[in-house]
């Protein structure tokens, strides 16, 4: 048949680590290749690849290399406490996965767009400067005017700081201070959005990345439409639309599938042999993403902004459900 | 890391003594391209300074290395670096991540599957419409003489993509001869081509410009889309008209060059029409192929952002390179036959599309076009065939005909 490309929801490859390094404290960043040496699909600031666990299940990592080096891809991950919420992924990232070995992974997939801007304010919480460090460089790159935030517990504790250096030191002159602001708690004051966000210029966008608290606080001080962030836990959903069973038509088989109340769309393409990868299963990741040919979806994730629900041309299919009586999948 | 390539300068790089855009070759691109393939994996051509690649492997390798091989100097024979561009650079084809980024990403999914989706029905139903208007009151087994470009290639494109897009009902007879030049202009400005095209271009660009404005497009389609995206926040207000600007440069003249393909190849290619009606599922592979087969589109060029190893030789920075698609769609090294229109193959992976982050964003839509006419033709015609010597047309970057006598069987 004619050149389709498998959906990236479906796509898997394995990829060889080639280093592991600890970048900052309780952090290591991981190189993957191809173990043949061939170019990595290419990717764009803001995405993220899964990295599929020995149980099957994947999580999320930001990409944060250089897309100027097609044959690598580097993700960093913060070891989670198990007890503070973590799910064993980032343990075995820490603990088990070794140079040398093969590990699964899917994508990479941007959820998290760097849209055209004169002037950018990154501000980075912790691990979150990992989606922005490729958005800073790509800033740099088109000439644009740019501050970054990063704040977290210690200096030690905050990835890449060096390499922002380096970004920060190349990129021309500007008039109004310093580009690059570290915070750390232990060192001064805790970051104050107040002067920062308040009187913002319209043209500023704000990219912000880190944990939710953070995240919360840059949304009370910025105006919605020159704010995107990515938050890694999933919002409380509403109750779903309609409470009676819908159908779901999978475009490419032509199978339907009939979705009861107590099934997840996932669940239910799943079983009529749509081989869709998951891995969040809470609307957060963006790994089961899936067009929309027809129908309206009732949309109950984390991921999509309001503009795209509004299209409702995709969907999160482990959370998310529907309106209409009939759904029509691009699978 | 890999290990250094052994020394060997460009001079060393077999030469062939052949002008891509001259008229004779434009008349015959065959041999040429034959002659590129045989001749080395890089070869230069020193009658218009430049290197060229045309073996499927180095082509598909230029054409997914955007970070060596450049599309914002120009994708044509001048080099932007150095020679100002006729018209502001394309914000899809002549640029680069991270630039390219948000253009691509907004026309890919104006132009994703679910627009098309919605375009489906009334695709179908305006291809039977042209077919009617052709055949109506025809008895079975008469036949009618049409011309596959005027009647079929270029009517049904300029009757469905126009309306998809959202432009007026007026001035759209500039769209053909704007594209038309827009691709001659990728050779030198003293082709004679280039020079033709020139005189009456002022008009078509202030009409393709002034459509390119939210006001003058209609409130659905795909620009107004474009626009809505700019109001996102998702692409400048200064980039939308240059994003509107793409899709009627490229929009149109591939199209209708494709589907002025697939109808000769149908016409002309022992027992494809034949297979064609015993398994109309095989429209899909028939376009495809045709676009390989004939590859509308023939080569752009790519220009070195740095040193940069192509065939075993290091390349300095600044080098225009041809990539030549319609070169690797006919190498023997990858494909089977050829030179052959074969319903049998599987054409995936043909790069008459290109390939990597430049490959064409409206591919999806020149598909639907095609099956969209080429099934309402296989609903209404028991054969196709030629009825006269095809004409072809010239121009620097595009393989198309200029006339296409057909005899339809009803
Ligand atoms: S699996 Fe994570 S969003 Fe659906």
């Amino acid at each position: 048949m004619t050149a389709t490309s498998a959906p990236p929801s479906t796509r898997r490859t394995a990829l060889r680590v080639a280093s592991k390094d600890a970048v900052a404290d309780g952090i290591v960043a991981l190189t993957l290749v191809d173990p043949a040496g061939g170019r990595l699909p290419d990717w764009t600031p803001g995405s993220h690849i899964d990295l599929v666990l020995p149980t099957g299940e994947g999580r999320q990592y930001s990409l944060c290399g250089d897309r100027w080096d097609a044959r690598t891809y580097r993700v960093a991950v913060r070891r989670e406490e198990p007890q503070l919420g973590g799910r064993g992924g980032s343990s075995w990232v820490h603990d088990v996965l070794a140079v040398g070995d093969l590990v699964e992974v899917g994508g990479p997939r941007n959820h998290f767009h760097l849209h055209p801007a004169e002037d950018y304010l990154f501000i980075a919480g912790g691990i979150g400067i990992t989606p922005l460090l490729p958005m800073v460089e790509a800033a740099r790159r088109l000439g644009a005017r740019w501050r970054l935030v990063c704040a977290g517990r210690t200096r030690a504790s905050m990835p890449f700081l060096d390499e922002l250096a380096e970004l920060a030191d190349s990129t021309a002159e500007q008039d109004d201070g310093e580009r690059l602001v570290v915070v750390a708690r232990d060192e001064r004051e805790r970051l104050d959005l107040e002067p920062l966000l308040g009187g913002l210029d319209a043209r500023t966008r704000v990219y912000a990345c880190g944990p939710a608290p953070l995240l919360d606080a840059v949304a009370r001080h910025c105006p919605p439409g020159q704010l995107r962030t990515e938050r890694f836990s999933a919002a409380e959903p509403p109750a779903p639309v309609r409470d009676a069973p819908f159908t779901v038509v999978l475009q490419r088989s032509g199978a339907q599938v009939e979705v009861a109340r107590d099934v997840s769309v996932l669940e239910a393409v799943r079983s009529a042999g749509a081989a869709v990868l998951s891995s969040c299963r809470e609307g957060t990741c963006g790994t089961c993403e899936t067009g929309v040919l027809a129908g309206v979806p009732d949309h109950r994730d984390s991921v999509l902004d309001e503009a795209e629900r509004e299209r409702g041309d995709c969907m999160l299919l482990c959370v998310s459900r529907s309106r209409s009586d009939r759904l029509v999948l691009d699978l | 890391m890999t290990t250094p390539p052994p020394a060997r300068a460009l001079d060393d790089l077999p030469a062939l003594d052949l002008d891509p855009f001259d008229l004779d070759v434009l008349r015959d691109p065959l041999p040429g391209q034959a002659a590129l393939r045989e001749a080395g994996r890089l070869v230069r051509l020193p009658r218009c300074d430049a290197l060229a690649v045309g073996r499927y492997e180095d082509v598909r390798a230029a054409l997914a290395n955007w970070q060596d091989l450049e599309s914002s100097a120009g994708v044509g024979l001048s080099n932007f670096r150095t020679e100002p561009p006729w018209r502001p650079p394309s914000l899809l084809l002549e640029a680069d991540p991270p630039a390219h980024d948000a253009p691509r990403s907004v026309l890919a999914r104006v132009l994703g599957p679910r627009a098309l989706q919605r375009l489906r029905a009334g695709w179908a139903a305006d291809a039977e419409r042209l077919l009617g208007e052709l055949l109506d009151g025809l008895p079975g087994g008469a036949a009618v003489e049409a011309d596959g470009v005027i009647d079929l290639a270029a009517a049904f494109p300029l009757r469905v993509f126009p309306d998809a897009v959202g432009l007026r009902a007026d001035g759209r007879e500039h769209l053909l001869p704007y594209g038309d030049h827009a691709f001659n202009a990728f050779a030198a400005t003293d082709h004679p081509l280039v020079v033709a095209g020139a005189a009456g271009m002022a008009e078509h660009a202030a009409w393709v410009g002034e459509q390119c404005q939210r006001e003058n497009l209609a409130p659905t389609g795909f620009g107004a889309e474009i626009w809505a995206a700019a109001d996102r926040g998702e692409l400048t207000p200064a980039q939308a008209p240059l994003v509107v600007r793409s899709l009627l440069t490229a929009g149109v003249d591939t199209t209708v060059h494709g589907i002025g393909a697939l109808l000769h190849a149908l016409a002309v290619a022992p027992g494809a029409w034949e297979q064609l009606c015993a398994d109309p599922s095989l429209v899909r592979v028939a376009f495809d192929e045709a676009v390989r087969w004939s590859s509308p589109v023939q080569a752009f060029f790519r220009t070195t952002a740095r040193p940069v190893e192509l065939g075993g030789v290091v390349v300095p920075a600044g080098v225009k390179v041809l990539v030549s698609f319609a070169a690797a769609n006919r190498d023997p090294r990858r494909w089977e036959a050829p030179d052959a229109y074969d319903l049998h193959r599987d054409p995936s992976g043909h790069v008459g599309f290109g390939m990597g982050i430049h490959q064409c964003v409206g591919q999806h839509v020149a598909r639907l076009e095609a099956e969209s006419l080429l099934l309402a033709l296989l609903a209404r015609v028991r054969r196709v065939e030629l009825a006269g010597e095809p004409v072809r047309h010239l121009n620097t970057t595009l393989r198309s005909w200029e006339s296409l006598p057909l005899r339809l069987v009803v």
